[in-house]
């Protein structure tokens, strides 16, 4: 089960929603009926050329793709190096790449004929998008956010309400996404015969970590486009921040079988590995099972799992998807790491040298850019998916600059 | 013959149902669920479920989530638990003792050392409420081998055509989950139960409990008139939490109040059927 085919690396998963040992479906008994009535109702859409139009309708006039792809000269000079472009999907409507995955997911549940969405958010930007096409579709939509989030993710909170959605703060735990997370697996146990859970990543049970890559790589598709046009040529590195991986998974899985491209998925540092204080999975964890599938997660000898520090919301998880951690294993991606500190320095950078706000998610993977641009030639090119805005960002950052607003 | 299989022939025997009480192992502390686990057979329970901490409790309420962080707290731990039952085992060889918890605490304590350990320490049977059968073998076959009865959970929305595969791999008895929802949260209606539970015994001779809403006297006794067993959690948990003083600390009296409650629920449980 370990073999990819020797030609392709796109492959998976297998019958058994697994990337090599990773993913499955670890849910309690209740639940597997509908994960497999989604997974039934999944590979019929995807099938269908009526849904897929649809969905490329709403991305192309609704969510305004393709995303461009810009150059920056300013950045690039500034490092003299690798020729540096941002796959803008921080340009898309709601302000980063989850929508994508989020109207492909609504659209499903509307043709499963489930009236209720639930959801969880770090940051606040998956719960935004499934507001945003719940309002669209006319659904009932719940979101489980937790308290700490809340707390410093407030505009995104206020544009959850704006859209009609009821904003569900979770007290368990350290309240965050982690807990949100099994917040809204609760629900959804509850609630099974009626609701939709739209995870906003590439992880929990199969087929998530696939549906919402499937969706996502409309990023590396268009990139792939894009940079021929641009450059006549493929990338030499592809760069993006990794929380759960539903951004870095969507840009990279078009380019896995281009062996010449490289690939560096971010994780957030903290306040440093060597702290514990980090949201690395891959590179401070070990394999376990948590939120319904096998992968890379941070946990203590006694397989209790640990709180994750990121100073981005939307990275403060301590798993990551399972198909990155096969990626890993396989050594296909390079999985480094950013600290908070790295990160801040770089938001303000792109601020300053692009015009560009970036998210602090996506500002963890731009610092990778700053470290890895110098050490290449001026001839190379590296693309680097900016996932999102910075807008919901500034008061963060504002209070570890020392500014209140 | 297993103690589970043995326990459930007498109780057969008997013409009753099972009062199956749910501990959490170290809530709130090592002494004190120690000394609950000592209790509960002379209080009147037939089967114990012990359940194991995990940060991550998917499946249940607030209150059996409480529970666990309470147990956390106090350093409790897979291998915690295992000492626990080999505690109790010296003094009681014949109650049955069933895990329950979540697979990553096993994963991260090996499989087949889990297996070993378990089996050794006087564990009967085992629940693992996120592991459903498609992923069950990594732990069943090894479980099977040290003769550990892997207890599956059926669902209201477990259907017909998915029932023989729940049922394949499952020995001990059967754990039918009342409600579709957490535990400690709601409770199904005495009609539910009677139409749900001969449409799983339709695919299945082993014994039957029902989980998930049993709270009172009654309840346990209605679910042991349609059912073999009734498995009480929440409601004994909660008149734990109550007992403990601001710091969350066990009082004197904490021991007794949970035991005082399961006398209530063994005595409700033992009438059951004769008044049925």
């Amino acid at each position: 089960m370990n073999k990819p085919l020797p030609n392709t690396l796109r492959q998976g998963p297998d019958g058994r929603g697994r990337f090599g040992q990773f993913g499955g479906r670890y849910v309690a008994e209740t639940l597997m009926p509908v994960i497999q009535e989604v997974e039934k109702a999944y590979n019929e859409a995807r099938n269908d050329p009526a849904f897929m139009a649809e969905w490329r309708r709403l991305l192309k006039d609704y969510v305004g793709r393709p995303s461009p792809l810009w150059l920056c000269e300013r950045l690039t000079e500034h490092l003299g190096g690798a020729k540096v472009y941002f796959k803008r999907e921080e340009l898309n409507h709601t302000g980063a790449h989850k929508i994508n995955a989020v109207l492909g997911q609504i659209m499903l549940a509307k043709r499963m004929g489930k009236p209720r969405i639930i959801a969880e958010t770090g940051a606040g930007q998956h719960g935004v998008a499934t507001a945003t096409a719940c309002a669209l579709f006319g659904l009932k939509c719940v979101v489980y956010m937790g308290a700490t989030d809340v707390e410093r993710q407030q505009p995104n909170v206020f544009r959850m309400k704006l859209l009609g959605a009821e904003v569900i703060p979770v007290t368990s735990g350290a309240g965050t996404l982690k807990d949100s997370m099994n917040e809204a697996m609760r629900d959804w146990v509850a609630n099974v015969a009626d609701t939709y859970y739209c995870i906003g990543t590439v992880a929990g049970p199969a087929p998530f970590p696939q549906m919402v890559r499937d969706f996502q790589c409309v990023i590396g598709e268009e990139t792939k486009q894009q940079i021929l046009l641009a450059e006549g040529r493929l990338p030499d590195a592809l760069v993006c921040a990794v929380g759960g991986g539903s951004s870095a998974m969507g840009l990279f899985h078009p380019f896995l079988d281009d062996a010449d491209v490289a690939i560096y998925g971010v994780e957030a540092a903290g306040r440093g590995i060597d702290t514990g204080e980090h949201a690395a999975a891959i590179a401070g964890g070990q394999p376990g099972v948590l939120h319904g599938n096998r992968t890379y997660l941070l946990q203590d000898a006694h397989g209790q799992i640990q709180e994750a520090h990121s100073i981005s919301a939307g990275l403060d998880y301590p798993g990551i998807g399972p198909e990155h951690s096969w990626l890993h294993e396989i050594g296909r991606v390079n999985y480094v790491s950013v600290t908070d500190q790295e990160a801040l320095d770089a938001f303000q950078l792109c601020s300053r040298l692009e015009g560009i706000i970036p998210a602090l998610e996506s500002a963890h993977g731009l610092a990778h850019v700053l470290k890895l641009a110098p050490t290449m030639d001026k001839d190379k090119i590296i693309v680097l998916n900016l996932s999102g805005r910075g807008d919901k960002d500034i008061f963060t950052v504002a209070r570890h600059l020392g500014e209140t607003l | 013959m297993s103690r589970i299989a043995r326990r459930f022939a007498e109780l057969k025997a008997e013409g009753r149902g099972a009062l199956m009480p749910f501990i959490e192992a170290y809530d709130p502390d090592p002494a004190t669920s120690m000394a609950l686990l000592r209790g509960l057979p002379g209080a009147g329970a037939d089967l114990i479920e012990l359940g194991v901490p995990f940060t991550d409790p998917m499946a249940d309420g607030p209150t059996v989530q409480g529970a666990g962080q309470r147990a956390l707290k106090a350093g409790g731990s897979l291998a915690g638990a295992l000492a626990m039952v080999r505690d109790f085992r010296r003094e009681d060889e014949d109650t049955p003792i069933v895990l329950m918890g979540y697979l990553n605490p096993i994963l991260a304590y090996g499989i087949d050392r889990f297996c070993l350990d378990a089996s050794s320490s006087g564990v009967d049977g085992l629940i693992v409420v996120d592991l459903p059968p498609e992923e069950a073998d990594e732990l069943a076959i090894p479980a099977r081998a040290q003769l550990l009865d892997m207890i599956r959970l059926v669902a209201p929305t477990t259907d017909e055509a998915r029932l023989p595969k729940v049922l394949a791999g499952t020995s001990g008895f059967i754990y039918y989950v009342a409600i579709t929802g957490v535990t400690g949260t709601h409770s199904a209606a005495k009609d539910t139960l009677a139409t749900a539970i001969p449409r799983v015994r339709k695919f299945t001779d082993l014994p039957i409990a029902i989980g998930f809403g049993v709270r009172t006297p009654q309840q346990a006794a209605e679910a042991v008139q349609v059912a073999d067993g009734a498995v009480v959690a929440s409601a004994l948990i909660d008149t734990l939490a109550r007992s403990l003083d601001e710091q969350g600390r066990a009082k004197p009296d904490t021991v007794r109040k949970v035991l005082d409650q399961v006398r209530d629920l063994a005595e409700a449980v033992r009438g059951a059927r004769v008044a049925a």
